[in-house]
């Protein structure tokens, strides 16, 4: 009933079309089969046949490998007292898995981190050895910002990391900025040398212990293997190694010592240089102007770079192993040593200085030419006064190859040995060398000037600082060095007759003790002795032309030490333009030597530091883990041992 | 209960099959989402999937019991309600996913044109039953031409491109089976290939990018290909085996781009490797070929072009989504009937499936 109720509605279009078209119906069927077996064969492709490839992939898109750095070993002085330390920093690290995301990501990466695409291309360029999962960093130092910018991008722009790292901090101010040297990013030089050791983007050691030492310092970087999800979160850890710290060392640098020479060289150009000859031990070492390590202990820009290098006033000059300058009169201990040694002359040799010398035709002045002379002298009132025209004698007489034979054998004009690169050897004049660099032949004029430590003779003050302690302890000279577990260090021995040794420290030991050209830095109760020296730079006549440029003024020697005999400290001190040794460099190898003792006699009392009060050093001595050194700028200058010109000393030299 | 439509003729064996692929679809929904913190959207994706497919067969049931020829005899006024229903959309519907194509319903969105996509279905059952030939005539195709361009227009305007094309295959299959002449077949295929250019201009430049990529797909690997690639990835390092569900690194590390819904099946290939997918694959073919089966049994033309629109809708859903996984096909957002997530697909699948089974248990009548 209903059915046909239905069929009435139903209006004529139903009909009873029955007839279906079988045909085209089962070629459907088929159709859908064929489609089928095509995806399965598709899905067998990739499933099958290329499993292990997009097993690779797929690997490769969780599994991310991110190093762990090694914190570099803290530098320590003698006392164990932290000089450098290390601070946590975040270094950017690039993704280069995905050279098409690299693509198109990488603009945008350099201008949210603010540096430009070619530095990244750079970076990239250095780094094309690298396995491409292996991350590369391309800032070395990520801001506030940077880190922001990373966190809020890691979805759509996965192609930065943050790594932990560690941070050089160097006392501020350059304290001990040259002995210490810095790291910095590695040379594609270095890493070819390092064979597979160094990646671009470590941080080696560039100049001074630092390099020196950098083995020993470097560590070994650890690894973490991680899975991270598509935003890079770090979802899981499959493998963690360790990363090895770098080992402390532990320098023969007497930081309190540090502190004085710092203190009594700021302002000043020129180095010092303080040994414990005994043992060849560096108790320290100042180069001035010193640069801020801080700086560059990352990235630094090339302007700033380019600047440091070209500066007239070479602030990265460590002059202490690297200024080759004329050694003036302080060369006059080598003079009286070979003058003796040698016995080419007799030790009662006395000259008649009138104030000037005539050799070759030629007038050589003594310092004290326009205000008479010193009139009879023997070697050791030459040297208390430090008398040229005795000297140019003796140079007379003993020839320039044996004076240079006696300098070379005491240390002049090669390298000392000390453990840190780029020393310089300085240089001893002979006729053979003249002839080989020069090919001219030997002027018996210039032997003159050799003699008082002019002419072609250059020395570095560690040379000074090494021969005079050396001779000072009867001819033994020690290899200095700044490690303070050095091993084999060597030992050279030059036999010098005892009495010898005693009638030069004796002359010594009158520099500073019997109104000699030093006398004005007299320590009481402390044998302190030295010579000093004042070296030209041009000669007087062309020294009036410049008129009184501050630039070819003549540079202050001074080499001291204490006690006379068998000394346990030698301070050599440059001032470069310092004008007179006495004024000058003496009182800084004066302070440093009584710090010394203060230092020693309080030991002994078991209560000492050094009496920092004096030097305006507001930080406590003890530094704290990690915290900077105090900077010259904390030892005021202002209450640095003042160098007056000495009124009474006026003839001093 | 009326006559004929007694419960041993429902069709058991396709929901069973239907049943047994939901089932897959919920487990790799529940794989997907398994990491998702409480609080995100895709929390607890396998329930609300499950309360849809109940739902879904519940409609399906209904449907089941509502004489086809009714439905039919009421085509126009439901094509004028499904067109009604786009323009409102345009006008009041709610944007996702760059297109305005849902509307907000009780406190849930429903995409309109899955619905419509039904109603065309009936409409063009009916259209084809009354054009009564073999020999179909331009001017016929040219009727059923407009029939389906209207709602395809209004669905371009949401912009939503993949749905529209979705409808093509209902008016193709009608076609095929009123005896559309090869010659016409021929012409319209070389006509469509040279108007493939000039619809270039129309395309959306995301559209534009999309087709780049699936014919270059190493040049893009961060936008359209980015996602591809990764699915590929996911569906090549499954391997024979699979990782294992709950398992698969692409898959539970976000790789695979909307992991739950139209790229579900990489996740489960990844997962469940290539057997998996040989199940899935044959599941589908399977129901796909017992819903030709169910048309060759119809009782009358009507019917059997009611089931095979459903037969080619799906089919075509199927064969786009399993091409898309392995970068046979490009990108478009077009799921994968019964297992990805997704209520409107959902239901418009086994609304379409009651139809079928209304269908069949029609069959024995007269």
């Amino acid at each position: 009933m209903a059915l046909v109720r239905a069929e009435t509605k139903l209006s004529s279009w139903i009909g009873n079309d029955q007839k279906l078209p079988q045909g085209r119906l089962a070629a459907t069927s088929y159709l859908i089969a064929a489609c089928t077996l095509f995806l399965l064969i598709g899905f067998w492709k990739l499933q099958i046949i290329q499993s292990d490839h997009y097993g690779q992939l797929a690997e490769r898109n969780r599994i991310r490998s991110i190093p762990i750095i090694a914190p570099r070993g803290q530098i320590l002085d003698r006392e164990k007292r932290v000089l450098v330390d290390n601070y946590p920093s975040f270094s950017v690290l690039l993704l280069r898995e995905d050279p098409k995301l690299l693509a198109e990501g990488l603009p945008l990466v350099a201008e949210g981190l603010g540096i430009s695409l070619e530095e990244i291309q750079q970076q990239m360029d250095a780094s094309k050895n690298i396995p491409k999962f292996q991350p590369i960093p391309i800032k070395p130092e990520a801001s506030q910002a940077d880190i922001a910018f990373i966190e809020s991008h890691r979805a759509d722009l996965p192609l930065l990391e943050l790594l932990m790292v560690h941070r050089r901090r160097y006392p501020r101010d350059g304290f001990l900025a040259h002995a210490i040297g810095y790291v910095g990013e590695v040379s594609e030089k270095q890493i070819e040398a390092s064979g597979d050791k160094l990646r671009p983007g470590d941080f080696v050691g560039k100049s001074g212990l630092e390099r020196q030492y950098n083995e020993t310092l470097m560590g070994t970087d650890g690894m973490r293997r991680v899975v991270v999800n598509s935003v890079g979160k770090e979802v899981e850890r499959l493998e963690h190694v360790e990363a090895q710290p770098g080992k402390k060392i532990q320098l023969t640098i007497d930081y309190d010592l540090q502190v004085v020479a710092e203190a009594a060289m700021a302002g000043q150009k020129g180095a010092v240089v303080a040994l414990d000859p005994r043992t060849g031990e560096v108790l320290a070492m100042v180069s001035k102007p010193a640069p801020d390590p801080n700086a560059f202990a990352i990235r630094i820009p090339a302007q700033e770079w380019k600047q440091l290098n070209e500066d007239p006033d070479k602030p990265m000059l460590n002059r202490a192993i690297q200024a080759q300058l004329a050694p003036g009169s302080v060369f006059k201990i080598v003079m009286s040593t070979a003058m003796l040694e040698s016995k080419a002359i007799p030790e009662d040799f006395s000259v008649y200085c009138p104030g000037y010398a005539d050799f070759y035709g030629r007038v050589f002045k003594c310092w004290v030419f326009g205000k008479g002379g010193h009139g009879q002298v023997k070697l050791h009132d030459a040297i208390v006064h430090s008398c040229d025209v005795f000297f140019y004698n003796v140079g007379k007489r003993l020839g320039i190859d044996r004076i240079s034979y006696y300098a070379y054998q005491l240390g002049l004009g090669r390298r000392t040995g000390i453990d840190l690169p780029g020393e310089m050897e300085g240089l001893v004049p002979s006729e053979e060398w003249k002839k080989r660099v020069f090919k001219q032949p030997w002027y018996p004029g210039e032997t003159i000037s050799v003699a008082v430590g002019q002419g072609a003779t250059i020395t570095t003050p560690l040379q000074l600082a090494r021969t005079i302690g050396g001779i000072a302890l009867g001819g033994v000279f020690k290899q200095p060095h700044l490690l303070m577990e050095a091993k084999a260090v060597k030992e050279e021995t030059f036999a010098i007759n005892e009495h010898t040794t005693e009638m030069v420290t004796q002359a010594m030991f009158g520099v500073v003790n019997e109104g000699g050209t030093a006398a004005g830095s007299r320590l009481e109760g402390i044998e302190f002795c030295g010579k000093t020296g004042t070296a030209q730079l041009i000669s007087g006549e062309g020294l009036k032309k410049a008129g009184k440029q501050k630039q070819f003024s003549d540079n202050a020697w001074f080499v001291g030490y204490a006690p006379r005999r068998n000394p346990e400290i030698v301070v050599a001190v440059l001032v470069e333009h310092g004008l007179h040794g006495s004024s000058a460099a003496a009182p800084v190898a004066r302070d440093i030597i009584k710090a010394y003792y203060d230092k020693k006699s309080a030991r002994d009392k078991q209560q000492y530091t050094v009496d920092y009060k004096r030097y305006e050093v507001s930080d406590s001595p003890e530094l704290a883990q990690g915290a900077p050194g105090p900077s010259p700028a904390e030892v005021t200058p202002k209450a640095a041992p003042p160098a007056p010109q000495r009124k009474g000393a006026s003839a001093q030299r | 209960m009326r006559e004929g439509t007694r419960l041993r003729d429902f069709d058991w064996a396709l929901l069973l099959i239907v049943l047994a692929i939901c089932s897959l679809g919920i487990v790799e929904i529940y794989s997907a989402t398994q990491s998702a913190p409480p609080s995100s959207r895709l929390a607890g994706l396998h329930w609300k999937q499950l309360w849809w497919v109940l739902i879904g067969v519940a409609c399906m049931l209904v449907l089941s019991r509502i004489d086809y020829h009714r439905v039919l005899d009421q085509s126009p006024l439901l094509y004028l309600v499904g067109l009604a229903g786009l323009v409102l959309v345009l006008l009041i519907g709610e944007s996702k996913y760059g297109s305005k194509s849902w509307i907000a319903i009780g406190g849930r969105t429903l995409q309109v044109s899955e619905m419509v996509k039904l109603i065309i279905i009936v409409v063009l059952a009916r259209f084809y039953s009354e054009v009564r030939t073999d020999r179909l005539s331009l001017l016929d195709m040219g009727k059923a031409g407009v029939l389906v361009g209207l709602p395809v227009g209004l669905i371009l305007l949401q912009p939503d491109f993949g749905t529209a094309v979705m409808f093509l295959p209902i008016a193709a299959m009608g076609a095929f089976l009123s005896g559309i002449q090869w010659k016409h077949m021929v012409a319209f295929a070389l006509i469509a290939a040279l108007l493939l250019p000039v619809g270039w201009y129309f395309l959306k430049p995301y559209q534009k990018e999309r087709i780049n990529t699936f014919l270059r797909p190493e040049e893009n690997l961060r936008g359209a290909g980015y996602q591809t690639q990764q699915a590929k990835i996911a569906v090549g390092s499954g391997g024979f085996w699979g990782k294992g569900i709950g398992k698969g690194t692409q898959n539970q590390g976000g790789f695979i781009p909307v992991r739950w819904s139209d790229f579900i099946l990489a996740a489960l290939a990844e997962e469940t490797g290539f057997i998996g997918v040989l199940v899935t694959l044959l599941l589908y073919m399977f129901l796909l070929l017992r819903l030709v089966q169910n048309a060759q049994r119809a009782n009358d033309r009507s019917g059997m072009y009611i089931v095979m629109g459903v037969a080619a809708v799906l089919g075509v859903h199927v064969f786009v989504n399993v091409g898309m996984m392995i970068g046979y096909v490009p990108v478009t957002g077009i799921p994968l009937p019964l297992m990805s997530y997704g209520g409107s697909s959902t239901l418009f699948v086994f609304m379409a499936l009651g139809l079928v089974m209304n269908v069949r248990m029609k069959r024995f009548v007269n």
